[in-house]
Order: structure tokens, then C-alpha cells, then sequence
């Protein structure tokens, strides 16, 4: 009993740890499923295992928008949420439109190894494990391309950025030489900021081509990063996808932009010895390769882990809750304040990810297209 | 490893999304941001370029303001001394003219004081040889009644044409 009584913990040292080793957890959880029968300790197993699914719940995408979850008199669990809209491909079939609202989940359909099936609904159910997968019920490949809780949180963040940023925009054509008011004072800095410390430095005097780029991305994931921070909010620059989205596009660019210098320079090094320079074009192109990887890695475990972090931290309170009520409550006091402290550093981090993002990003362009007036210098930038 | 798969969902809209949101604030609001950031600065440092010139020429007037006042006042001095020359000349010639004109009218007046001496000395002359005369000629007249005193008086005369 002990160690079931432990195993949130455990969780939450793995949570910690990012994602690591999911599949240990996950065995533990059928283990535990596997050997509760009794109606008292299944209920209190139940919460300690619902924290491993709330966590991941509320850091991976979903088809529903979930607030809470409400028990009513006969113990069963009902989910409040907001249904959200559904767009499936199928090949063969064409697009189809549908609400969330028609999959249900029932922990009885928790399959042996997890997972969660949701009923069927026009020929789709959806597969719930750590995501959520919409599959065929003849098992025919469907596209999904719903708007799920973490695009509609980038579409909340979209019209932001856009009402922020036109209505500022609109004060400067009444006149230029006019001293700033209000937002824009706040603006400015950042766009000085994003021109003098990123765009100048690394992109010398061809910066003005890319300062809408850079712009709009630290504007993106910096807004995008915020809104994930709200309660309740999505964790969407935590999305693998998005930082994949936003990392390739950074490297078409990049690519775009390259010129021959860099081309002839990463292919063919000059004044080494041929074995030597094998080697070192195969370390040149992975070094090329890594390089949005990079930069889709950063961002997707910084914010995964803060997020993680946050969640944790308060779900310790229930954790203790569950062994003894006053513990519990005792313990609202330190996970608030250390949940507090890991907001404010939560909202650092929001600036400082889409900061590095943006800055790398002009790293990566200015390399492809540096000019070749200074041989000696192989200087890789620097990776934060 | 759940997590590290990305959802084609997410990925498409996300590239949608930030595309728009990219030609739209690029259009919208970076340009006429940046435009006008790179105006506001350039009219900046036109204005401080301006005013610094301003500076220096108000500095160059100030001196040369300076220049035309330190000009004024040796002027002024110069003026003020060749007037108290001229002043003083003139006092002068003033001074010596009216001594000259002075000196004259005594000279004149000493000549006519001397004139008029003379003058009145010949007329007492001639008025005490007239007296003489007609004293001498009563005495005559009484003595040359008798012969000495004929005699005596042509003695007399005689005498008198000696010291004539």
C-alpha cells in the first residue's frame, strides 16, 4: 500500500523529468488498475492515478476544450467541457465536418494497455492514451485536421496579436515624428530590442529583410507562450507539432536565403586534407540538420517542462490531501507559494524561449548568408 | 514517446496561422512600424544635428555681437577723447586768441593814452607858453616904461633866443 501511496510521486519525478520514460509510468498504471478491486481504495487509487492523466491531460492536445471534471451521486465521473470542431480526411470518403460532443469515453473501454476508446461515431473513434488519435473504425487511414483546444488557443492568440498590433500600427500613420503613447511606448522597445540585439548583430546591413519575420515570430510564441500560461489555457508552444512548424519554417528561410559561399564552404571546406574533409562535410550536414531540430526541441521541452512543473506542483496538494487531509492542507501554503514562484519563472521563461527562438533563428540565417571575406572564423554561434 | 509525434492537425494549422499572421502584421504593422521608428529616429538626430548648428551659429553671433560691441566702445572712447582734445583746443585758441585780442586793445589803448598824453601835454605847453607870454607881456609892458627895464628885458629875450 505503501508503494501505491508513493506512486504519484513517482509521477511527478518523471513529470519533472519531462516525458521521460512514459511507458514505465504507464505500466505501473495497469498494474494498479489491475490489482484494485475494493470500492474505497479504488476510489482513492483512482484520484492518485487521475493526477497522471490530468498532468498529461492538460499538457497534450485534445478535440474538447476541458474545464473540469464533476462527480455525481453514483460516484461516476462527468467531464465539463466545451465540445470543439472536428475536420477529418478521408481518402475516398473526402472531408468531413463533426462536433467532438459525439465521442464519448468510458473508463470501460480502457483497454489492457491504457488506453482509452471513445464510442464510435460515423465510422471514427478516438484512441486516448497520452493523445489523442482519431482512428478508423475499418482502420483506413483518416487525416485529422480538427480544430482542437490548441489550435483554437492559437487562434485566440492569432486575433491578439493581430488587434495588438494593427491598432498600435495605426498611431504611426497619422504622423512620424510624433512621441510614442501608451502601447506603443511598450512596443517599441521590443521591436528596438528584436532590430538592435537580434537582427543587426547577426544580420548585418541586410537585417531590414528579416525584421517582419522575426518580429512575428517572438511575437507569436511570446503571446502564444502567455496565453498557455492562463488557467485553463492550452499548452501550445509545449506541442511538439508547433515547434516543428515554427523550426521549419525558420530552416526554409534559412535556406532561402543561403548563398554560395555558405554552400561551397559546408560542401567543400578549403585547405584540408581530403579523408579529413569526408568527415567533416558529414559533421556539416547533420550540423545543418540539428539545427532546427534545435530549435524545435527548445521551445517544445521548455515550456512541456514548465507547464509539467506548474501542474505538479499543484497537484501535490491533492497528493497530500489524499493521505491525510490536514497534511494536505498544510501543504496548500509551500505548493502555492513554490507554484507561484514557478509561474513568475513560467513567465520569464515565456520571453526568454521566444527571445532565443527569434535570436537563433537570425543566428541561422546570418550564417547562410555570410560572406566570405573571413575564412578563419568557424566559430559556431552560440546555443543557448 | 506519445508526445514527440507531431499531430498533422496542429502542424498544418499552426503553418497556416503563423503565415497569415506574418503577411498580415508585415503589411499591417511591421512596415509602418519600423518606417516610421526609422523616421522618428533619423528626424531625431536631424533635430539634434539642427540644433547643434543653431548652437553655434547663436555662438558666432554671440561673439560677433561681442566684437561689434568691444568695436562700439573704443569708439566711442576714441570719440570721446578727440572731443575733449578738440574742446580743449579750442578753449585754447579761445584762451589765446582773446589774450592776443586783449594784449592789442592795451597796446592800442596805452598808444592812445600816450596820444592823448602828448596830446594834453602840448596843449598844457602851449597853454603855460601862452600864460608865459601874456605874463611876460604885462611885465613887459610895465617895465619897458622905464629904460633899465627896457634894457633888462631885451637881456631877457636875448637869453630866451640863447636857449631856443
Amino acid at each position: 500500500m505503501s508503494f501505491k501511496r508513493l506512486f504519484p510521486l513517482l509521477i511527478l519525478v518523471f513529470g519533472l523529468s519531462g516525458f521521460g520514460n512514459s511507458s514505465f509510468a504507464q505500466h505501473e498504471e495497469n498494474h494498479e488498475i489491475a490489482s484494485v478491486e475494493g470500492a474505497e481504495s479504488a476510489h482513492e487509487e483512482k484520484k492518485g492515478i487521475n493526477i497522471t492523466k490530468l498532468v498529461f491531460g492538460h499538457v497534450s492536445d485534445s478535440h474538447e476544450w476541458h474545464l473540469f471534471g464533476l462527480k455525481d451521486e453514483h460516484g461516476h465521473e462527468k467531464e465539463i467541457a466545451f465540445p470543439l470542431p472536428m475536420i477529418i480526411y478521408r481518402p475516398g470518403k473526402g472531408l468531413s465536418f463533426m462536433s467532438s460532443s459525439h465521442f464519448h469515453f468510458d473508463h470501460e473501454h480502457e483497454s489492457a494497455d491504457g488506453k482509452m476508446l471513445s464510442t464510435e461515431y460515423d465510422g471514427l473513434y478516438i484512441e486516448k492514451q497520452m493523445k489523442e488519435k482519431v482512428l478508423a473504425v475499418d482502420g483506413s487511414k483518416v487525416y485529422d485536421l480538427s480544430i482542437t483546444k490548441n489550435v483554437l488557443s492559437m487562434l485566440f492568440g492569432v486575433v491578439i496579436l493581430l488587434w495588438l498590433m494593427t491598432s498600435a500600427a495605426k498611431k504611426y500613420k497619422k504622423g512620424a515624428i510624433v512621441a510614442p503613447k501608451g502601447f506603443q511606448n511598450a512596443l517599441e522597445v521590443v521591436v528596438i530590442f528584436i532590430r538592435d540585439e537580434v537582427a543587426k548583430p547577426n544580420l548585418g546591413n541586410k537585417y531590414v529583410k528579416f525584421m517582419p519575420l522575426l518580429l512575428t515570430i517572438f511575437f507569436f510564441i511570446w503571446v502564444n507562450n502567455l496565453l498557455g500560461l492562463l488557467p485553463g489555457g492550452a499548452n501550445f508552444t509545449g506541442n511538439i507539432a508547433v515547434t516543428a512548424c515554427l523550426a521549419l519554417i525558420a530552416f526554409v528561410v534559412m535556406m532561402a536565403n543561403s548563398n554560395k559561399h555558405f554552400w561551397s564552404h559546408l560542401l567543400n571546406p578549403p585547405n584540408v586534407p581530403f579523408l579529413v574533409k569526408c568527415l567533416l562535410v558529414l559533421i556539416e550536414v547533420m550540423s545543418l540538420c540539428i539545427k532546427p531540430v534545435a530549435l524545435m526541441i527548445r521551445l517544445f521541452a521548455n515550456m512541456l517542462a514548465g507547464h509539467i512543473v506548474i501542474l505538479s506542483v499543484i497537484c501535490l496538494i491533492f497528493i497530500f490531501a489524499l493521505l491525510n487531509v490536514y497534511v494536505g492542507g498544510g501543504f496548500v501554503i509551500v505548493s502555492l507559494a513554490f507554484s507561484i514562484f514557478m509561474f513568475m519563472l513560467e513567465l520569464l521563461v515565456a520571453a526568454i524561449q521566444a527571445f532565443i527562438f527569434a535570436n537563433l533563428t537570425a543566428v541561422f540565417i546570418g550564417q547562410a548568408m555570410e560572406e566570405g571575406h573571413h575564412d578563419e572564423e568557424h566559430g559556431e554561434a552560440i546555443h543557448i | 514517446m506519445d508526445l514527440l509525434t507531431p499531430e498533422l492537425g496542429l502542424f498544418f494549422w499552426t503553418l497556416v496561422a503563423f503565415i497569415a499572421v506574418f503577411l498580415i502584421l508585415r503589411k499591417f504593422a511591421w512596415g509602418p512600424i519600423l518606417d516610421s521608428l526609422g523616421e522618428r529616429e533619423k528626424g531625431i538626430a536631424d533635430s539634434i544635428a539642427t540644433a547643434e548648428r543653431v548652437k553655434e551659429e547663436m555662438s558666432q553671433l554671440k561673439s560677433e555681437n561681442e566684437k561689434l560691441m568691444t568695436q562700439a566702445r573704443e569708439e566711442r572712447s576714441v570719440m570721446l577723447r578727440e572731443a575733449k582734445e578738440m574742446k580743449e583746443r579750442i578753449v585754447n585758441e579761445a584762451k589765446e586768441q582773446a589774450k592776443t585780442e586783449a594784449n592789442k586793445i592795451i597796446v592800442d589803448a596805452q598808444q592812445q593814452i600816450q596820444q592823448q598824453k602828448m596830446a594834453a601835454l602840448t596843449e598844457v605847453k602851449n597853454e603855460i607858453g601862452a600864460l608865459a607870454v601874456e605874463v611876460a607881456s604885462k611885465i613887459i609892458r610895465k617895465q619897458l616904461s622905464d629904460a633899465d627895464g627896457q634894457q633888462a628885458y631885451m637881456e631877457l629875450l636875448a637869453e630866451d633866443i640863447k636857449l631856443n
